[in-house]
Formats: structure tokens, sequence, C-alpha cells
């Protein structure tokens, strides 16, 4: 059964990338029939998404260098005689930009550390190694998916911060996110790309399992770390309700934790509140948007699809 | 370990040729667990923290829900009695409950068509352009990967009273303005999650669009179909699944929705018009200490997206899956 399930998983899977792998072939093949069927309008409506879609960022960072918030029209374009650094200094000195910044690291940083170092070791495991059991591991990984937060919320609350006394903490915070079933998803994918002879040859010579994942499985499959580096990173970096809660200490918080309780408590009593509170946006968005900006090629849609796909 | 799973490998690298063996104990125990038993090793973390960070409080929540729980300091043992049912009345006959079920409703008739019928449009005309497919691409991923806790910053900067959106608006501009009006304010945040949100819809179903062959449209066109009788006829039922899962995982996202009103009305004001209730949870389970009432109005809420999940299949699904 197990068997027959994942020999289906992996022509399954075969399918869903060979289009991205014949990408250039196919893109050359049919791309005069594309052009033609893309008529004006769908490049209008892409480029009146496009706008809607960065226009926000943009006046994010065009308002977080406003001496004084301009609303008009106007204020939409950069004005020399209005332009200041004044908001960057402000925000920093009701919330640590650094610290929050570091908090955010080592939160994000740790959810990804358990996240490949388990995700690898079941992913492999799942895609190239038969034992008892791995039927129900596979399902479990499924069933996961689908557990809502909002039950977890109040049992969590009262385990993490009430039980184990895990308030203020990095681990406390890492703890619920720690191993991300999406993450192990695309590495099972990808180990299954590869020839299962492959790790056949290596088991004859006497490699150990893990020798095995070490040298031949993981430098195989270095895309899908980042693709899952890529995809958990979304998830702590951009987390509030979790540290929120967690964290009441402001030295250990989030940035995006601090920044919030800025904008719901202190804002009100800065000079130029939407000032800092932009240039607080813009120094919390622009890792997360740099990073997308750099590793684009590995955010495609294949490997989300293949990920929830299930 | 590593020298009997490499020797026992051979035999059984065809299927259940394990009996074949018979030489020795430890080897039947071996192929009990199957050819390479390190497998559940490996699977051990995984499994293990399933079970203690989301199975156990999956059920510590039901038993919560049903017992008269309130916060103690750590390692105190005291009474906890069993109160039935009581939790759930108290949750559904509280009226802010009822509201943040009713905001939720309003979000979800907003939020839900409008991600899908964006995210398939903008899908559909992203998968076939050819130039600036990159910029397009980034686009429509930037918001998704931002924290929404900086975007709402900008969001209440241009929806603010005499901000950009009001002054373009000019006398059109609502006059309690968006985010402070009990009749826009949902309305207002329930955009502000589709605009977030539909970088990975789009993503979802340009996947989704992959799969689809491209005979079935050039066999269209031959046939004479247009533009709109292919988007109709081939790629619309062509992504059903795909668009199964977005409602799907639309609704999740609506009934976990905490952060865009707790930020972007102050708490869920005006006056409740935009509690949401996870917001409910938090205000009734942490802030006032009565986690046997939040949980309770988990349970409920769950089971509600349960029972939505099943129409939306229903409704979008067909009778294909």
């Amino acid at each position: 059964m197990s068997v027959t399930n994942a020999q289906n998983a992996k022509n399954d899977d075969d399918a869903s990338r060979l289009p991205e792998q014949a990408e250039p072939v196919l893109r050359s093949d049919s791309g005069v029939e594309k052009r033609r069927n893309l008529g004006v309008g769908s490049f209008f409506l892409l480029g009146g998404g496009a706008f809607v879609f960065l226009f926000p960022f943009y006046y994010m960072l065009i308002g977080s260098l406003q001496a004084s918030p301009d609303t008009s029209i106007f204020g939409a374009f950069p004005n020399p005689a209005n332009i200041t650094g004044a908001n960057y200094v402000q925000i920093n000195e009701s919330i640590n930009l650094f610290r929050g910044l570091l908090n955010s690291g080592i939160f994000t940083g740790g959810v990804i550390l358990f996240t490949v170092i388990f995700g690898l070791l079941v992913g492999y495991a799942l895609a190239q190694m038969k034992f008892r059991g791995r039927g129900v591991v596979f399902g479990m990984m499924l069933l996961v998916q689908m557990i809502p937060f909002q039950l977890l919320l109040i049992p969590l609350y009262v385990m993490i911060v009430r039980d184990y006394g895990l308030a203020d903490s990095y681990l406390g915070m890492i703890l619920p996110f720690a191993i991300n079933s999406t993450a192990v998803f695309v590495f099972r994918q990808y180990f299954l790309q590869l020839p299962s002879t492959l790790f056949e040859a290596a088991r004859i010579d006497g490699a150990s399992e893990l020798r095995i994942l070490w040298q031949i499985a993981i430098p195989l499959v270095r895309p899908a770390i980042v693709t899952a580096v890529l995809l958990t990173f979304i998830g702590p970096w951009n987390e509030f309700l979790w540290p929120f809660l967690v964290t009441k200490e402001q030295s250990l918080q989030p940035l995006a934790v601090s920044l919030a309780n800025f904008i719901s408590n202190i804002a009100g009593q800065a000079g130029n509140p939407f000032g800092a509170i932009l240039a607080g946006a813009c120094v919390l968005a622009a890792p997360a948007v740099a990073l997308f900006i750099f590793f684009q090629r590995q955010f495609i849609s294949t490997n989300i699809g293949s990920s929830v796909k299930g | 370990m590593s020298l009997r799973s490499s020797s026992g490998n051979p035999v059984t690298g065809k299927p259940v040729g394990g009996t074949a063996d018979r030489r020795l104990v430890p080897r039947r125990r071996k192929n009990f667990l199957g050819p390479q038993p390190l497998g559940l090793l490996f699977s051990a973390p995984y499994v293990i923290y399933i079970l203690a960070v989301l199975a156990f409080p999956l059920g510590y929540a039901v038993y919560i829900s049903f017992h008269d729980f309130f916060f103690t300091a750590p390692r105190v043992t005291v009474d906890r009695p069993f109160v039935g049912f009581d939790n759930y009345i108290t949750v559904l006959s509280d009226p802010a409950v009822q509201r943040s079920f009713l905001n939720i409703g309003v979000f979800l008739i907003i939020n839900v068509p409008l991600t899908v019928g964006l995210s398939l449009l903008l899908a559909n005309a992203l998968n076939r352009v050819t130039r600036l497919k990159t910029f397009f691409r980034l686009s429509y991923y930037v918001p998704y990967v931002t924290a929404s806790v900086a975007v709402v910053g900008v969001w209440l900067f241009l929806f603010q009273g005499n901000g950009l959106i009001n002054t373009l608006l000019g006398p059109l501009a609502p006059s309690p303005s968006w985010l402070v009006n009990s009749w826009l304010a949902m309305p207002t945040v329930a955009l502000y999650v589709t605009w977030k949100q539909l970088g990975f819809f789009i993503l979802l179903y340009l996947a989704a669009l992959q799969n689809i062959p491209d005979e079935l449209y050039e066999s269209a066109a031959v046939d004479g179909g247009n533009k709109w009788v292919q988007f109709w006829n081939i790629t619309v039922p062509g992504v059903r699944p795909a668009s199964v899962l977005v409602t799907l995982l639309a609704t999740i996202t609506g009934a976990n929705l905490f952060t865009e009103p707790y930020l972007l009305t102050g708490g869920g004001g005006p006056d409740g018009a935009s509690a949401s209730p996870v917001f409910i949870m938090y205000q009734r389970g942490i802030l006032q200490g009565n986690p046997d009432v939040a949980a309770a109005l988990g349970v409920v809420l769950v089971i509600g997206v349960l029972l939505i999940a099943l129409i939306q299949k229903r409704l979008v699904g067909g009778k294909e899956d």
C-alpha cells in the first residue's frame, strides 16, 4: 500500500516538476501563441494590479521620509524641502530598532534551524527509506496542516506561558512554530525525485543512513533548502499574535511586536506619529522584501503548488 | 546498524521480498520494522513534536472548554470541576461573540469571492505574459511576504480621515472615515486582507494553470472559441481543485483574523464592529482570565469553519471530487 502510494506520488511529482525544468524550451515554443492570446486588456490588468500592489510600499518609503505628513496628492511625490531622516531617529528612540531586528532574527532563525534539521531528516525518511509506520507519519503530516491555530491558542498559552514558565523567552516564542510541515513536504517532494538506486548503491557500499543523507542526499537537494528557508521565513518574521502573547518585556520583543505596540499605544504622543510608524514599517519590511527579490527564482509557483497539493 | 541495513537491502530492493531470508532472528525483527528501520529514528523528532505541541494541546483545548478552568501559578494544583456545556452557553449567548461571528461573515462574503476572482484573473494573465514577467510576479508577492504589522502602518496612513484615499475621493469620501465607520470598518479590513494575501493565492493558481494541457486551448481556438469562451470552459473547470483549496484557505485565514482588526481599528472598533472571534478569544481568555470560555469559543469557531468548508466544497467542487 505504502509502496504504491509512494510510486504514485513520485509519478505525480515528476509530472508537476516537468514544466519548471523544461521552462526555457516551452517558452520559446509556445511564446508566439501565448503572446497572441494576451490582449492589451490583460496587460493593463497586470499593470494596474502591479500599481495597486506596489504603491503602498512606495508610499511607505515616501511617508517615512516626510518631516510633516503630506496627505495631498503632491505628498505622493518626493519633495526635497520636506525630506528628513528624523522619523527613523524618533522610532529608534521609542523602540530599539536594532534590538527588535535582532529578536526577530533569533526567533526566525530558531524556527528555520529546527525546521530544516528535523525536516530534512523526516523528509528523507519519508521519501527514500522503507520502514514500518511510514504511512502513519505521512498521514500525520497531512493532518497537521489542517489543525487550526485558534484551537491551539489557549492550550498553548496555558502550557507554554503558565505551566512551563517560558514567557519572555526565545524558546517560548519558537516552540509552536518549530517544525513547519509545509517545509517537510517540500523536502519530501525533492527527495522523491532522486533515484532510489542512488541510495541503494550507497547502502550496499556500507554507508550509514546519516552519512547518505549528509553526503549524497542533501547536496542534491540544495534548492529545496533555499525554498524551505524562504517558505519558513515568512511565518515567524511576520508573526504577530503569538510573540505578542508570549513577550511582555520589550527587550525581547520581535520588531513586529514592538512596532505594533508603538502603533496602538505610544504613537499618539509622537510628534509625527505616521512618520515614525512608517519608518519602523520600512525597517521591518526591508529584510523580507530584499530576501525575496534576491531569491525570487526559488520562490516559484511549482514549489508552493506541490507543497500544498497534499 | 549501518552494516545491517546495507546487507539487507539488496534482498528487499524488490518489494516484500524480505521473507526470503531466514538466517537470523535479528534479521526478522529488522524486517518487521522495514528494510530501513532507522527511518523511525529519523521521523521521531517530528512525530514527538507533533504529539507534544499539536495533538496534545488539541485535546487539552477540548478539555479546558468543558471545565471550570482558570489561570494559576505554575505547578499549583487546583480543583477544576467539569461543567458540561456551561462555557459554550456563556460564549454563544454573549452579544460580543455573536457580533464577532457576524463580522467574520461580512469579512468572508467580501474576501472569499474577491480573492478567488482576482487571483484567478491575475494568475491567468500572468501565465500568458512574456514581458516583464519577473517584475509582475515580484510585485504580487511583495505584500504577501511583508509583515502585516508593517503594511498596516501605510494603510492607516492611506485610509485615515484626511488620508490620500479621502483626498482623492474628495466629496465622495465616507463621513466617519473608513476605519472608524461602523459600516465600513470590516469591509476595509477585508479589503486589506485580500490585498495582502492575494500573491499567495496567485501562486496557487499559477501552479494549477500549468497542469492544463495547451492542446485544450488549441482545439478550442480551432473550433472558434474566443478568449472568454476558453477562460470559462477550459481554465475555470481546469483549476477547480485549486479553487476548492483557495476558498478553503481564504476561509481559514478569515477565521484566524486577529492582527489586522487589532491594529487597523484599534482592537475591534468602532464599538466591536470589526472585532474578530480570535480577538474575543484574546480578550476573554487572556486579558480577562477566562481561558475556559475562550477555549469553547475556539471549538465553536473551528466547527463553524469545518461546516463552511463542507458547504464550499459542495458548491465549488461539484461532484467530480
